[in-house]
């Protein structure tokens, strides 16, 4: 074991010049990342962030550690490679509403199904910025874009129901202004052991500004969202007086603490074992109820890489570690003999089966 | 030769091709290996066709769901599964009228005549049962009750229903075939005893079965002769029988053996090619991994991943997959990274037709991505060379960091042939892997470390691993600046990305081996091959040349990007250059457009492989 060394925010920051918009959520996104980094303990040559195509997807040059900017939605299938191949490392995905949930919709799923120790980062803006102003399928049903003049007519994924729908053992949300809130998130999604996925509210400044606005200004936010602890009661409000409970419909209802006593009020279980709370809890959105943010999710299953390597050391064991002349040799076997070196007369011998003579 | 109980003719012959041919329930497959690996043992050259439809289990009794295996055995070298069947063994009326117009004039076919009931002749579209109304007359016909003969052969074995005892036919039809074939028993019975060790009672119905066909060939008086084929002559050693899947399967184990790798293989399941999955799922103890990915990208994607990593990443599949697959191929070309895609070609376009062979999928390894994307493309000529090519593949790939393409198809993937088991100093002596990760201690402590420099000799950059401290970098899909590799759109840095990808490639070319010809070595007529046609082509060759002392000799190309550097030559110093392939030209239009001289194409796309008499025919029309 080599010496600790202690690094710094800066040791996690690349040669690259930084060319997202002025203004732009993914700059405050970064710069809790390269500040997260030095707090995993993980020496930096350990760590790999795979991204697709899109605006968050120029993260990796931006990161002072191994990375690969891959092709459109397919960075979760390029972690998975480097995960079986290397379990050691840390991978990062770094993807966002585009990228992960449409043309790589596919690949998120399965890998948070499979439980793939990667870390799946979300950006979410609603609308694809890096083709210029798009609808994406987080787009609000109705928003008009360039390519959706009158309107979409489409429903919207809410990609955390999408993440517990795969079956994801970390589930989280966190939002791109909240600096201090993002960083646990971050640093919780690192250090859980199979596929986490954070969804981060962000803001694109040119195509969707303000599109998070009831959950990130200051005058209403605190109205507006409920963030997640584990083992304590749903409470939110400026003045901390409304609460989540479960009605009688089997539905979480918003009451007033002054009418409502604490001890009626939802606990959240982030361990429970059944996502199903996560899930209600998923679909709470602005404006009927407050939007949760914080951790959904976090549960220990065995990940995909170490039950590859289990299926390989057990087969090991019981079968003995393969040779190559023992996998040539697993099936019927004939030799042919050179009867005389010099006449070239063969003859063929059958050391397993006798003719029936 | 074992004793019979009445005298009975004995003739040698040097070959013989049978074709077994039944519903796709009917255990034709079965039947065919069982026979193979039995002729195998006792020393026969062999070569197999396995020709089966892509429907599990079509409507019985129909042509769509007939079922054959094509078994070639001989005392001599053979190279391919013989073009017309010498015999026909067919289990229903449907499989007699599929396969009767392959059957050698004058051949034999054995029919169960059970089964030539009104609605099975109705259901192969027959007005006329065939065997009664003179259509066979220039044929030996043995009309064999098999169904009714097992159900007495049978009888007795309790807790089986009249279906069980039914699928045992098969082996009845295999016994019988031993019969006439002096073929030993020994390892069908032992096949039996280990297949169906937990349920007894089938155990016993098949191997009832088997000996029931047996002796029914020695008693009835229906059967006059017996054929005799000695052993082949192969050359010394230990053999067993591969067909190009299994043997491509091992080369890969091999390859990351010989290299020191983790093989990881990343696939999607598709047809010819999930056999390879299947093989290397049940290797876990050779430390193989095998990822089931959820689509043909995401294999591709995770193939990218691993050898990122470090690992010898190999994906597979087959046409509709490549197509799938062509937007990550190109990343892995700009990400220069050495990993080997192989498609076991089938005849497409689109989903085409899943289980015959084809060489369609040529120009589409070649060229079948967006911008200039060279992709080094190999080809095995047979099911042994398969092992061969794989270890191959990898080899080129790691000496360009580049993926590179292994077109197998359909035809190789299922054949089978012996092979020739190599010793460890063999394979030490044939492949050997120069792989380097470096460290940052080559660079000054990483600081002059580019991820993007290239080797002078192999133009190829470095293969430095995630977990390697001092040398984090970061690559990706988009242009970049040489050496360093950071993203760039100067029209000067794209130019020469551009051209050192393809000079890299085509530099290859100096550490492949140079072409020998065989047969005559200039005159009148080169036949130009690829692929699964070696067998056939070299056949033709050897009788015209040889035989018929024509001027003709081929060359058969295993590397098709870059080409062999003495193609050009070779092709230079005969007056026709002849291209049989299983499409409509596409290696003839690459001779063409390389080497600017007129070539003669001979396109087959039936689903078939090429015959060796459609190559004589073609070669006796151009030289007279």
């Amino acid at each position: 074991m080599s010496d600790v060394i202690q690094l710094t925010r800066k040791d996690f920051v690349s040669d690259q010049t930084v060319r997202w918009c002025p203004g732009c959520g993914d700059y405050a996104i970064l710069a809790q990342m390269q500040k997260v980094m030095p707090e995993l303990g993980i020496p930096r040559e350990k760590i790999v962030f795979i991204s697709g195509i899109g605006c968050s997807s120029r993260f990796p040059y931006y990161m002072n550690t191994y990375g690969i900017h891959s092709i459109h939605g397919r960075a979760p299938t390029l972690a998975t490679g480097l995960k079986l191949a290397n379990p050691d490392l840390t991978v990062f995905v770094i993807t966002g509403d585009g990228d992960g949930l449409s043309i790589g919709g596919n690949h998120l799923l399965h890998a948070m199904r499979r439980n793939v120790d990667i870390k799946i980062i979300l950006f979410n803006n609603r609308i694809y910025g890096l083709t210029k102003g798009q609808y994406s399928p987080t787009s609000e049903p109705g928003t008009k874009t360039k390519s959706s003049p009158m309107g979409t007519l489409e429903q919207a994924f809410n990609p955390i129901s999408v993440a517990l729908g795969a079956e994801c053992t970390f589930v989280a949300r966190t939002v791109d202004v909240e600096q201090k809130h993002m960083a646990d998130i971050l640093l919780r999604a690192a250090q859980h052991k199979g596929t986490s996925f954070v969804e981060i509210f962000q803001n694109c400044l040119i195509f969707n500004d303000g599109t998070w606005a009831p959950v990130t200004d200051k005058d209403v936010k605190d109205d507006n969202r409920v963030i997640l602890e584990h083992g304590k009661p749903l409470i939110f409000g400026k003045n901390r007086d409304k609460g989540i409970r479960i009605g009688r419909d089997l539905q979480p209802e918003v009451v007033s603490l002054d009418e409502v006593d604490e001890s009626e009020l939802l606990v959240h279980d982030e361990h429970a074992e059944s996502p199903n709370l996560a899930f209600m809890l998923s679909r709470m959105s602005y404006p009927r109820y407050p939007v949760p943010i914080g951790v959904f999710r976090d549960v220990d299953h065995l990940t995909y890489e170490e039950g590859v390597r289990k299926q390989i050391a057990e087969a090991t064991r019981k079968r003995g570690a393969g040779t190559l002349q023992a996998l040539f040799r697993a099936d019927d076997i004939w030799t042919v003999r050179s009867h005389d070196g010099h006449n070239g007369h063969h003859e063929v011998e059958h050391p397993l089966f006798t003719m029936a003579e | 030769m074992s004793p019979s109980v009445r005298p009975v003719h004995v003739e040698e012959v040097e070959e013989v091709v049978i074709r077994f041919a039944g519903d796709s329930g009917d255990g034709m497959q079965l039947t065919g290996t069982q026979f193979t690996n039995t002729a195998a043992i006792v020393g026969n050259d062999i070569s197999t066709l396995p020709d089966f439809p892509a429907e599990i289990r079509a409507p019985a009794g129909t042509l769509a769901g007939v079922s054959g295996f094509q078994v070639h055995l001989a005392s001599e070298d053979i190279f391919t599964p013989g073009d017309e069947p010498h015999v026909l063994i067919a289990m229903n009326p449907a499989a007699l009228k599929a396969s009767l117009g392959d059957l050698m004039p004058g051949g034999t076919i054995i029919v169960n005549s059970d089964e030539f009931t009104p609605a099975n002749l109705k259901k192969a579209g027959y007005d006329r049962n065939p065997l009664d109304d003179g259509s066979l007359k220039g044929y030996h016909v043995h009309r064999v009750p098999i169904t009714t003969l097992n159900r007495h052969a049978v009888e007795g074995v309790e807790g089986l229903s009249t279906k069980e005892v039914d699928r045992s036919r098969n082996f009845f039809a295999l016994g019988l075939t031993f019969w006439i074939y002096d073929r030993p028993l020994d390892n069908t019975l032992k096949w039996i005893d280990e297949k169906f060790g937990k349920r007894p009672e089938i155990a016993e119905a098949n191997r009832r079965a088997l000996l029931a066909g047996y002796h029914f060939g020695d008693t009835t008086e229906a059967f006059q002769t017996r054929y005799k084929v000695k052993p082949a002559e192969l050359p010394p050693g230990d053999y067993r029988k591969v067909t190009g899947n299994e043997a491509l399967a091992m080369g890969l184990v091999t390859a990351a053996h010989l290299a020191g790798k983790q093989l990881i293989y990343c696939s999607y399941p598709i047809t010819p090619a999930s056999d390879i999955l299947h093989t290397l799922a049940s290797l876990k103890n050779y430390s193989v991994v095998t990822f089931q990915a959820e689509d043909e990208i995401a294999a591709m994607g995770a193939t990218i991943g691993a050898a990122f990593g470090g690992a010898f990443a190999v994906t597979g599949t087959s046409g509709p997959g490549m197509a799938l697959k062509s937007e990550a191929i190109n990343l892995a070309v700009v990400l220069e990274l050495p990993m080997v895609i192989v498609d076991v070609q089938r005849a497409g376009p689109s989903t085409g037709m899943p289980t015959k062979p084809e060489q369609g999928d040529l120009l589409q390894a070649l060229f079948g991505r967006n911008g200039e994307s060279p992709v080094p493309v190999v080809a095995p000529a047979s099911p042994a060379d398969c092992f061969d090519m794989a270890i191959e593949a990898f080899r080129l790939a790691v000496q360009a960091m580049s993926p590179v393409i292994l077109l197998s198809d359909g035809y190789l993937a299922n054949s089978a042939e012996p092979w020739h088991i190599p010793t460890e100093e063999e394979l030490a002596q044939r492949f050997t892997f120069h792989i380097h990760h470096p460290t940052a201690a080559e660079f000054g402590n990483g600081h002059g470390f580019l991820p993007y420099a290239r080797d002078p000799q192999t133009l190829a950059r470095p293969w430095a691993l995630p977990g390697t401290p001092g040398l984090e970098h970061r690559i990706g899909g988009l242009g970049k600046q040489p050496g360093t590799g950071n993203v760039s759109y100067a029209p000067e840095d794209h130019d020469r990305m551009v051209r050192d990808r393809a000079a890299k490639v085509a530099r290859l070319a100096e550490f492949i081996p140079p072409l020998e010809v065989f047969g005559a070595q200039e005159g009148d007529l080169l036949v130009v091959g690829w692929g699964s046609s070696y067998g056939a082509i070299h056949q033709a060759v050897d009788r015209a040349h040889f035989r018929q002392g024509k001027s003709v000799g081929a060359v058969h190309l295993r590397y098709l990007n870059p080409f062999p550097r003495n193609l050009g030559e070779i092709m230079s110093r005969f007056e026709h250059i002849l291209v049989p392939e299983m499409n409509l030209g596409q290696l003839a239009m690459l001779l063409k457009a390389t080497f600017l001289r007129p070539v003669i194409s001979m396109p087959k796309v039936r689903g078939r492989p090429f015959k060796i008499s459609e190559l004589s025919a073609k070669i006796d029309e151009l030289l007279g």
